[in-house]
C-alpha cells in the first residue's frame, strides 16, 4: 500500500540528499547576507554560510580541509569580524544602505565570477551526474578485471607491486572517502604528489614556499593597516586639534 | 553497526537499517548531554554544598535529593519566554542553539570506548577542537542580541577570554598527537592500552604537567569558575545570559554541562587512556567473539565514563573553592603562564620523544604503537587480501578455460568466489547508502 514512497525512498542516494540539503543551505544564508540590511545579520549569515561550506567539504571526504575551514573562517575569522562589528557599529552605522552604483559594480563583478565559476563547474564530467559512489564501484570494478586479465595473460597467481598500488587507493576511496588524505596535503606542501607517482620531475618543488610568500605577504599588509591606522589618529593629536 | 542493521532488510533496503543505526547513535549522543545535565546540576549543588558546609538539596524527591533537577527542570519549562525591547529578535532567539548546536556536534567525533564513536575521523581530535570553539560564537550573538550592555560586556569578556586560551590548548592538544603520530582519537585511545603505566600521563614528566595546563585551559575554555568572569553576579548580574529565561537559558547550560564532559573526556582519552583501565583485563579477549567484545566495550564505556565525571567533579570542586580571578589576572595566566609552560613541556616533550629516554611506560615499544596505528588501514588490508585470493583463483579459471578441461579445484574456488563476491557487493552497497 504505502510502497510507492518507500520504494521512492530506497532509490535515494543519502550522500547525494546531503550534499543538496548542505548545498541549499550555504547558497541560502550567502544570499541572504546580500540581502540583508543589519550589518551584525550580516557577519551572522556569513558565518552559517561557511559553516555550510565547510558541511560540504566533510561530505566529498576532506575532513582535514573542512575542519580547517570550521577553525580558520568560522572559528577565527569571524569572530574577529563580529567583534569588529560589534565594536565599531553603532546606532548610525547599523544598517547600510547600497548605493546604486555599489550595486551594479558588485553585479558586474560577482556576475562575472558566477559565469566563469558555473563554466567551470559543468565542465567537470562528474559533476553533472549524482552517482558517485556507482561510478567509483564501476572503476573498482573495471581496475579489478583489468588485473585478472593481467594475471591469466602472464599466468601468474599474485599481484605485482604496482597493480596492488592502484588497487588500495581506490578500495580506500570507497571504503572512506580517501583516508590518507591529510598526509596527501602535507607531502603535497613540501613537493612529493602521492596522488600523481607520475609526476616525479625534479623541478617540482611544491606549495610550501608560495605558501609561506602568501603568509608573510598577508602579515605585511596587516603590519601596514595597523600602522596607516594608528598614523591617522596621531596626525590632529599633533596638531593640537583636541585631545579625543 | 549500519552493518549489522542492514542484513534485517532485504536486498535494496538496508539503507533502513542504516537510517536505524543513524537514530541510534543520534539518540544516544543526545542523551549524553540531556542526562549527563540532569546528573551535573543535581551533583554541582550537591559538591557545592558540602564543600561550602551546607547540606545541598534534600528536600525535593526523598533521599538526596534527587528530584531536584527534574524540579528544577519544570520551574524553567514554566517560567515566562521573555525579550527585551530593544533585542534583535533573531539572533536573540537563535544564539542558544547555536551553542548547544556546536557542543552536540563536537560529541559525534568523540570516542566513547574502543570502535563506539559516532562518526571516526582520523583527524578527530581536530575537529572537536574547531567544533569547541565555534560554541564562543553563540555566546557573542546572545550577548549583542540581547539589546543591553551588561550582556554585551558580558560577551566580549567571554569572547576574549576562549579565543586567548585556544591557543595554550591547541599546544597542550599537539603533545599527545606527536607521541601518538595521529589525530584520531580512536588510535590515541587505543594505543595506552596494557597498564595503567602507558597512558600518555606517564609518558614523561613534560606530559604529567601539560594536563594539569590543559585542563585549566579546559576550564577557561568553558567558561567555569574561576574563569567564570563573563557571567560575574556581582559586575555583570550574569552576564551574556542576563536577558535569557527560561528553556532558553537552560539550553546555555546544557550546552556548558555538555562542554564540560567534552572536555573531560578529551583530557580522559589524550593523558589518561580514554577506555582502558588501568589493568588491562580484557587483554585476552580472542578476537571475533561477539559477547566478549561487547562486554569489554561496555567495561570501556564505564572507564571512560567514570573518568570523564571524576574530570567534571573537579571543575565543580575548583568552582566552588576558588575566588573569582579579575580580568587582568585571567590574561595574565593565560598568556604569562600557561603559554610558557605549555611551550615548554612541549619542546621537553618533543626530545624527550626523540631520543627515546624511557619513563614509566616502557611496556608498549614503538614497533606496537606504530602497529596499533596502522589499524586506520587494516580492514583495506583484509580486503585486499580476499581480493588477491580471488582473482588468482580467476587467473586461474580462465588459463584453465583456456587450456581447456576445468578441474574440481577451479570448481571449489568459483563457489568462494562468489561468496566474496556477495560479501564484497554488500559491503559497496552499504557505502552507497552513506
Amino acid at each position: 500500500m504505502m510502497n510507492l514512497p518507500l520504494l521512492l525512498a530506497a532509490e535515494i542516494n543519502w550522500h547525494t540528499v546531503f550534499f543538496y540539503l548542505v548545498a541549499f543551505a550555504a547558497c541560502g544564508f550567502a544570499l541572504a547576507m546580500v540581502v540583508s540590511n543589519n550589518v551584525v545579520r550580516m557577519a551572522f549569515f556569513l558565518v552559517i554560510s561557511l559553516a555550510a561550506t565547510s558541511g560540504l567539504i566533510f561530505l566529498t571526504g576532506a575532513h582535514f580541509v573542512g575542519a580547517m575551514q570550521l577553525m580558520i573562517y568560522v572559528g577565527g575569522t569571524v569572530v574577529l569580524l563580529i567583534f569588529g562589528v560589534m565594536l565599531t557599529a553603532q546606532q548610525a552605522f547599523i544598517s547600510m544602505k547600497t548605493k546604486a552604483g555599489d550595486w551594479i559594480l558588485a553585479l558586474i563583478v560577482g556576475g562575472s565570477l558566477l559565469a566563469l565559476l558555473t563554466q567551470i563547474a559543468f565542465s567537470v564530467p562528474s559533476w553533472r551526474t549524482s552517482d558517485y559512489q556507482a561510478r567509483l564501484r564501476a572503476e573498482v570494478t573495471a581496475a579489478e578485471e583489468e588485473i585478472i586479465a593481467a594475471m591469466a595473460a602472464d599466468n601468474r597467481t599474485e599481484m605485482t607491486p604496482a597493480e596492488e598500488a592502484k588497487l588500495r587507493p581506490l578500495l580506500a576511496k570507497v571504503k572512506y572517502g580517501q583516508p590518507e588524505l591529510t598526509s596527501q596535503v602535507g607531502l603535497g606542501l613540501v613537493g612529493v604528489r602521492a596522488d600523481k607517482p607520475e609526476l616525479d620531475s625534479p623541478g617540482y618543488v611544491g606549495y610550501l614556499l608560495p605558501f609561506e610568500i602568501v603568509s608573510v605577504h598577508l602579515l605585511v599588509v596587516l603590519v601596514g593597516a595597523a600602522y596607516l591606522a594608528r598614523s591617522k589618529r596621531s596626525v590632529p593629536s599633533a596638531a593640537g586639534e583636541g585631545g579625543n | 553497526m549500519a552493518d549489522y542493521f542492514s542484513t534485517w532488510f532485504p536486498e535494496g533496503w538496508d539503507w533502513l537499517g542504516w537510517l536505524i543505526a543513524a537514530l541510534i547513535q543520534a539518540v544516544l549522543l543526545l542523551h549524553v548531554i540531556a542526562v549527563g545535565a540532569v546528573f551535573f546540576i543535581w551533583l554541582e549543588r550537591k559538591v557545592a554544598g558540602r564543600i561550602q558546609d551546607r547540606l545541598g538539596p534534600t528536600r525535593t524527591g526523598g533521599k538526596f535529593g534527587w528530584l531536584q533537577t527534574l524540579a528544577d527542570g519544570i520551574k524553567l519549562l514554566s517560567k515566562e519566554d521573555l525579550m527585551p525591547k530593544d533585542a534583535d529578535p533573531l539572533l536573540f532567539k537563535l544564539a542558544p542553539y547555536i551553542s548547544l548546536t556546536s557542543s552536540f556536534a563536537a560529541f559525534m567525533a568523540l570516542p566513547f570506548a574502543s570502535d563506539w564513536v559516532g562518526v571516526r575521523l582520523n583527524i578527530g581530535l581536530f575537529f572537536i577542537v574547531a567544533v569547541l570553539g565555534l560554541e564562543v560564537f553563540g555566546v557573542i550573538l546572545a550577548g549583542y542580541g540581547s539589546g543591553s550592555k551588561w550582556s554585551l560586556f558580558g560577551g566580549m569578556r567571554q569572547a576574549a577570554q576562549v579565543v586567548s586560551y585556544e591557543v595554550p590548548l591547541g599546544i597542550c592538544v599537539v603533545v599527545p598527537v606527536m607521541i601518538a603520530g595521529t589525530m584520531d582519537l580512536v588510535t590515541i585511545g587505543d594505543q595506552q592500552s596494557g597498564l595503567f603505566s602507558n597512558w600518555l600521563f606517564f609518558h614523561d614528566p613534560f606530559c604529567m604537567i601539560l594536563f594539569w595546563v590543559y585542563f585549566t585551559c579546559g576550564i577557561a575554555s568553558v567558561n567555569r569558575a574561576p574563569f567564570d568572569l563573563a557571567e560575574a553576579e556581582s559586575e555583570l548580574v550574569a552576564g551574556f545570559l542576563t536577558e535569557y529565561s527560561g528553556i532558553r537559558w537552560s539550553l546555555f547550560f546544557m550546552a556548558e554541562y555538555g562542554s564540560m564532559f567534552l572536555v573531560s573526556g578529551l583530557a580522559a582519552i589524550l593523558f589518561f587512556g580514554g577506555w582502558n583501565g588501568p589493568i588491562p583485563i580484557f587483554f585476552w579477549v580472542p578476537e571475533d567473539n561477539f559477547t566478549l567484545e561487547t562486554l569489554a566495550n561496555l567495561v570501556g564505556l564505564a572507564n571512560f565514563i567514570l573518568k570523564a565525571v571524576i574530570g567534571v567533579l573537579v571543575m565543580m570542586w575548583v568552582r566552588w573553592t576558588l575566588p573569582r580571578l579579575r580580568i587582568d589576572q585571567v590574561i595574565t595566566m593565560c598568556l604569562k603562564y600557561c603559554v610558557p609552560i605549555a611551550a615548554f613541556c612541549f619542546l621537553g616533550s618533543l626530545m624527550w620523544t626523540a631520543l627515546h629516554i624511557p619513563f614509566l611506560n616502557d611496556l608498549a615499544p614503538m614497533q606496537a604503537r606504530a602497529d596499533i596505528r596502522e589499524g586506520w588501514v587494516q580492514d583495506i588490508d583484509d580486503e585486499m587480501q580476499r581480493l588477491e585470493k580471488r582473482f588468482a583463483l580467476q587467473a586461474y579459471e580462465l588459463n584453465s578455460a583456456v587450456e581447456g578441461g576445468p578441474q574440481q579445484e577451479a570448481q571449489t574456488s568459483l563457489e568462494n568466489d562468489s561468496a566474496d563476491r556477495v560479501a564484497l557487493s554488500s559491503t559497496h552497497e552499504t557505502e552507497e547508502s552513506r
